[in-house]
């Protein structure tokens, strides 16, 4: 319960500065993908300041034994690089070409623009369910 | 200066999200030992995917994403958002979906918590989701779709 809580605070700060930093406007992440049209470097501050308390906590962490709130950490041990890291990375770059959202801004528009992000979202399953479907 | 050279840009708002955005992921990461990979937590939420975080952990956080956003509507009188037409949010939807999963993830997982890792796999997963952004959005202005 107290880790859901945990989950569920950050999420909510997750979705508030996905929200403040204008990432859940389709049309501003196609401008930043847009480097031949009137670009707009906004994306490239919300990765700053996002990767910036990051970089902090992945110090912070290689001097912990275990999270705060957790038995132990959970993390991707994976080194390889291989077809299927390349291939779904452009894909999914080609996705978020076409529709200006990737999986967070279009979860935390469910609330502000149910109908408009519904399609996606919809769609976003299927995908999901297309690759469990593939990968078995 | 960003504003005389990039009159649409939100630099301030942009990086004061982002630190949101950052906190959040480290929150994951120090309080709960994960990377706060939305397409991951999604999946996994919905059931779509096996492994990973315990499925309570990954839907309370997928909700609490359209709740912050929400809190931030409600405080600053609205977010503005415009959305493409039906059969590219479609398209898109699917690509992203299939993508992220074969990807292993999408801007958070990789580009917010691999990159400050300095991880390689994310190091190229981002370079590449990137670089086939730009290449995407360039060729639909070429097409006249943009």
């Amino acid at each position: 319960m107290r880790r859901a809580l945990l989950a569920l605070a950050a999420g909510i700060l997750f979705g508030a500065g996905l929200a403040l930093s204008g990432m859940a406007d389709p049309a501003r992440v196609r401008a930043f993908l847009d480097i031949f049209g009137g670009w707009d470097p906004t994306l490239a501050f919300v990765m700053g300041g996002a990767i910036l308390p990051m970089a902090v906590a992945w110090r912070i962490r290689s001097r912990m034994d275990r999270p705060l709130a957790d038995a132990a950490f959970a993390l991707p041990e994976t080194r390889t690089l291989d077809v299927r890291l390349a291939a779904g990375a452009v894909l999914f770059g080609i996705g978020w070409g076409l529709g200006g959202l990737c999986p967070g801004p279009a979860i935390a528009s469910l609330a502000l623009h149910p109908l408009a992000v519904a399609p996606f979202l919809l769609a976003m399953g299927a995908g999901f369910a297309l690759h469990r479907v593939t990968s078995r | 200066m960003i504003g005389a050279l990039f009159p649409q840009a939100q630099p301030v708002a942009g990086f004061a999200g982002g630190l949101m955005i950052g906190v959040a992921a480290a929150i994951m990461l120090l309080g709960l030992g994960r990377i706060a990979g939305v397409s991951g937590l999604a999946a996994r939420a919905v059931g779509l995917a096996e492994g990973g975080a315990p499925r309570a952990i990954a839907a309370a956080f997928i909700i609490g994403l359209p709740l912050g956003a929400v809190l931030v509507a409600s405080l600053t009188g609205g977010v503005a958002a415009h959305f493409p037409a039906m059969p590219l949010l479609l398209l898109a939807g699917l690509v992203v979906g299939y993508g992220t999963r074969l990807g292993s993830g999408c801007t958070s997982g990789h580009g917010v918590c691999g990159l400050s890792r300095l991880s390689r796999r994310s190091l190229v997963a981002t370079a590449l989701f990137m670089a086939s952004g730009f290449a995407t959005v360039a060729l639909m202005r070429l097409a006249g779709l943009s």
